[in-house]
């Protein structure tokens, strides 16, 4: 019976029972913003103010928060494009193994981001690179906007004019972050399933960035489109065929919404190795694995690590007819509405196994201690990277772990540490 | 038995070769004879000897090995040279009654619809609307037909209630005292295993032997079982031989191998001739409409569009059924199901055999449909699809809706599953007895469509390698009474059928192998 002093006080500004109804559970009491809390679950909104230059605070030893400060750096898709390029130029530069190109100039390792530019600023490259392949289709989307919201594919210059009158004018015209576009090559020839398009939602907890520490969520899934694929070029204004965002799916006239067109990941992995193998299997596995890993990678020595933060983040894969899997982009507050009872149920676990990782033993948090959960309380989330245990393995490999599950239970990657063998696939 | 080994065996041997003659490996088999013939390794004088050789080395024997290991399966041993076709079909005259009324209801049913609709059982489509499938025949999931009026012609509670009152006429109840005591819904006295034959016949299962579903868990080092066992499938599959395939399966497949094992297993090899085939399936689907599409769409509607795993095929099982009902080669295993197809001709064309479609007695699809979609997540090829599809309907799935007396037989299924309960959980069985809970009434429908849409798909499918594995359908009325086993404690607290049933809801998080191994191989009897 401990008093209330005890416990831990929380706020949250996103009014969701998968939440709420764990908070409480825990036994913990709710609380206002302006009171003392040590929990508060904000939405990407509240984290800009709370470390904001002119409306920010600090926070004391025993506050925890679900963001990072800057956390855009991955989560903005212009400014996740411009990391990773960043990253690999640096690579690049030293001569890393990893930065590696094949005879056409891409790397081998680190392409798993879609040809991207920054409209309107790269827009004279884009051309370039539009020009080299005048059939391709490509996705145009805001760099702001979340679910879906202002998406359009384009497979004509024309269709963008709009942006190539703006790059006219002069650089030192500020561009509201509003109007600032992506615009990436499509993959229109993506691994369907029973004809459907389908792309992957996952779960990845960052617990600190330097050193990195990273969990992946074990129940991720795929969300499928409800109509059949097709590239056809007819085709590129239906959202319903190429947008897999439940938000979009959810308004087609064929979504069922018992199932909403979703699929466990094991389910997929049970019909990949049944339909394709278990190496090519394993190999796209390890492959998502280190897309992901790369990408915070990546971002890591621009984020502000702050003590205080953790996040959840909601990772948007697409795969390939050639098994390759494609980082389409990063979500920092991911959905917590529920689609149906399966996915409320997911929800609802989700947010248990972070919390437990998050705040150790449900208790009021110091935000000085060591990051480093016991295994037991993981819950469904693996450990998918952990520099401070890679680093301290040495050059000891262990063996990959049983049926392709090498997410480095143990910590170690051979390549993090820049050796050129890439055991599982080479 | 009636006849002398010997006479079965040349009636057998018979009965093959009347079967392969004029198959297309037949022909294949004639063809690379006489290619033989150029080759400087067959001599003249020891042509016979020579060419068996060389068919032997060129693999061309193991196909026909497999072929004639393919027929002693599916087809039943020839109980007497005397005995009519009907006895093949179903030797005893009681069930042959019994499926003949079942199937009488359930066309006058058909037809009443049709006449109510004003639709007939089968028209010719016009050309628009044949050029119209023709483009949808990828997506037919986004068809929202007007199927309101259409309602499924039985439900599986219905077949239930005719199984439970079949009676034997010259039984009489003072005879067989340990039948007397039976107290479940089955009242005929069909013949089935108890655990000690079980226990024989499943010997692959058992404690001391590996298993996929059980040791290949993450737990489990791969060296122990798994990488074994992954390497003799793969040998399996290069030596091409059903036979060992099917002894293979029984300690379950590999994921990565279970396509090839159960085509190997089931003899298909997707030759042209074979696509050709379902192509043909295909057109006539386009040209002709039918009535049981109708209920085909509903029932895919209603079963797969709504299911977790199966949703994402629903396409698929439009292609596959609709091509089922029409394929006419279908009718050969009535040759040895106690059902008889209903045939009809397309309307304006009665009498006229190449218009002529049939019925499969079974015109409830919700079965059929979950036995094709797990096939979904082996085999994305159409023509490959339907075949193995096929394949297993005609050596299993049927069994599961007509009335008989064989032992993989829905009755005999009910029977064992029900005697398994009483024999070795009567505290459990007579519980639920008296709050009104027959077992059967729950496991039923877990029976009847093998388990599928009920348990989650990488189980249903060490499952079902397990029925391929020992050509049996008896394993489903075993892990029913597993299932009961497993969640006893919890059957024993309730005190309704809705609550019985709410206990054994769930099925998704069962793992089939350990409880299977469980009730067979460590329960106390």
């Amino acid at each position: 019976l401990g008093t209330m002093a005890g416990k831990v006080k929380w706020v949250t500004d996103i009014e969701k029972s998968v939440l709420i109804n764990n908070f409480e559970k825990r036994g913990w009491i709710q609380v206002a913003e302006n009171e003392d809390w040590n929990f508060y679950w904000m939405s990407v909104q509240t984290i800009r103010n709370v470390f904001s230059v002119e409306t920010g605070y600090r926070l004391s030893d025993d506050q925890i928060v679900n963001h990072f400060p800057n956390h855009y750096e991955l989560t903005r898709k212009d400014l996740m494009v411009k990391n990773i390029k960043r990253y690999r130029k640096e690579l690049e530069k030293e001569g890393s193994p990893l930065a590696e190109k094949d005879e056409n100039g891409k790397y081998i390792y680190l392409d798993f981001v879609p040809v991207t530019f920054m409209l309107p600023a790269d827009y004279n490259l884009f051309v370039e690179e539009f020009r080299k392949n005048p059939s391709s289709t490509w996705i145009m989307k805001p760099c702001g906007k979340a679910q879906g919201k202002g998406i359009f594919l384009i497979n004509k210059l024309s269709q963008i004019k709009k942006w190539s009158r703006d790059s006219k004018t002069s650089s030192f015209v500020s561009q509201s972050s509003k109007e600032a576009y992506v615009i990436s090559l499509y993959i229109n020839n993506p691994l369907l399933i029973g004809g459907k398009k389908f792309d992957l939602r996952l779960y990845v907890l960052v617990s600190t960035y330097r050193p990195l520490r990273c969990y992946m969520y074990k129940l991720g899934f795929c969300r499928f489109c409800t109509v059949k694929y097709t590239p056809s070029t007819s085709e590129l204004d239906n959202m319903f065929v190429h947008l897999t965002n439940v938000a979009i799916q959810k308004h087609g006239d064929d979504y069922n919404h018992i199932h909403g067109g979703k699929w466990t990941v094991s389910n997929l992995r049970l019909y990949l190795e049944s339909t394709r193998g278990k190496e090519v299997t394993n190999k796209l596995f390890d492959e998502i694995h280190w897309i992901i890993v790369q990408s915070l990678k990546a971002v890591a020595p621009v984020m502000n690590n702050d003590k205080h933060c953790f996040e959840c983040y909601g990772y948007d894969i697409i795969i390939d007819d050639k098994l390759k899997p494609w980082l389409i982009e990063v979500n920092a507050s991911p959905s917590l509405t529920s689609s149906t009872a399966n996915d409320r149920i997911l929800k609802y676990n989700l947010i248990n196994d972070t919390l437990n990782i998050a705040v150790p033993n449900g208790e009021i948090p110091d935000c000085k201690w060591n990051k480093s959960p016991p295994k037991e309380v993981l819950g469904n989330y693996e450990v998918l990277y952990d520099e401070e245990m890679a680093q301290s393995d040495g050059p000891e490999r262990d063996p990959r772990g049983r049926s392709g599950q090498s997410m480095g239970a143990k910590g170690s990657r051979a390549r993090d540490l820049g050796k050129p063998v890439l055991t599982t696939w080479k | 038995a009636m006849l002398d080994p010997d006479r079965g065996l040349s009636l057998t041997i018979a009965r093959v070769v009347q079967r392969l003659q004029g198959s297309s490996l037949h022909s294949q088999l004639e063809r690379q004879a006489r290619v033989s013939l150029h080759k400087p390794e067959i001599k003249l004088e020891s042509l016979k000897e020579d060419i068996k050789d060389f068919l032997k080395t060129s693999g061309w024997e193991k196909k026909l090995q497999n072929a004639v290991y393919s027929e002693l399966n599916v087809f039943p041993l020839p109980c007497h040279p005397a005995a009519p076709p009907e006895h093949i079909k179903e030797p005893l005259a009681y069930m042959r009654k019994a499926q003949g009324s079942w199937e009488k209801r359930i066309l006058k049913s058909l037809n009443s619809m049709c006449t109510e609709l004003s639709i007939p059982l089968a028209q010719k489509r016009p050309v628009s609307e044949q050029k119209e499938l023709l483009n949808k025949w990828n997506e037919m999931g986004t068809d929202e037909p007007d199927l309101s009026l259409f309602r499924p012609v039985y439900a599986p509670k219905d077949f239930l209630e005719v199984l439970m009152n079949l009676r034997n006429p010259n039984y009489e109840n003072g005879e067989q005292p340990s039948f007397r005591n039976h107290l479940g819904l089955i009242q005929v006295p069909l013949k089935v295993k108890d655990i000690s034959e079980l226990k024989e016949d499943f010997s692959e299962l058992g404690l001391n032997i590996g298993q996929l579903g059980i040791d290949d868990s993450a737990q489990v080092p791969p060296e122990f079982f798994e990488n074994e066992h992954v390497r003799v499938g793969q040998k399996v599959l290069a030596e091409e031989d059903s036979a060992a395939a099917q002894q293979y399966v029984r300690q379950g497949c590999p994921t990565a191998l279970r396509a090839d094992l159960w085509a190997l297993i089931l003899n298909i090899s997707n030759q042209p001739e074979d696509i050709l085939y379902y192509e043909q399936l295909k057109s006539n689907v386009i040209q002709h409409n039918l009535l049981v599409d109708n209920l085909i769409y509903k029932d895919v509607k209603l079963t797969a569009s709504n299911d977790d795993y199966y949703f994402v095929f629903e396409d698929y099982l439009y292609q596959v059924l609709l091509c089922f009902s029409r394929d006419t080669s279908v009718l050969e295993h009535f040759t040895y199901s106690s059902a008889t197809p209903p045939k009809s001709y397309v309307q304006g064309k009665l009498g006229m055999e190449e218009y002529a479609v049939f019925y499969p007695p079974n015109v409830n699809y919700n079965s059929f449909i979950l036995s094709v979609a797990p096939l979904c997540f082996l085999y994305h090829e159409p023509s490959k699809l339907y075949q193995i599809f096929r394949e297993m309907y005609v050596r299993f799935f049927f069994r599961l809706h007509s009335i008989s007396s064989h032992p993989s037989g829905i009755v005999s299924l009910c029977l064992l599953f029900e005697t398994l309960l009483q024999t070795h959980l009567p505290q459990l069985f007579y519980h639920l007895r008296e709050i009104g809970a027959q077992p059967l009434r729950i496991s039923f429908k877990w029976m009847v469509r093998a388990f599928s849409g009920y348990l989650a798909t990488d189980q249903l499918l060490l499952l079902w390698d397990r029925i391929l594995g020992y050509n049996s359908l008896e394993i489903l009325a075993v892990l029913a009474a597993a299932v009961f086993a497993f969640r006893a404690v919890n059957l024993m607290e309730v005190t309704s059928l809705a609550a019985a049933e709410a206990v054994l809801a769930d099925l998704s998080t069962l793992k089939v192998m350990p409880l299977l191994q469980i009730f067979l191989f460590a329960t106390v009897t």
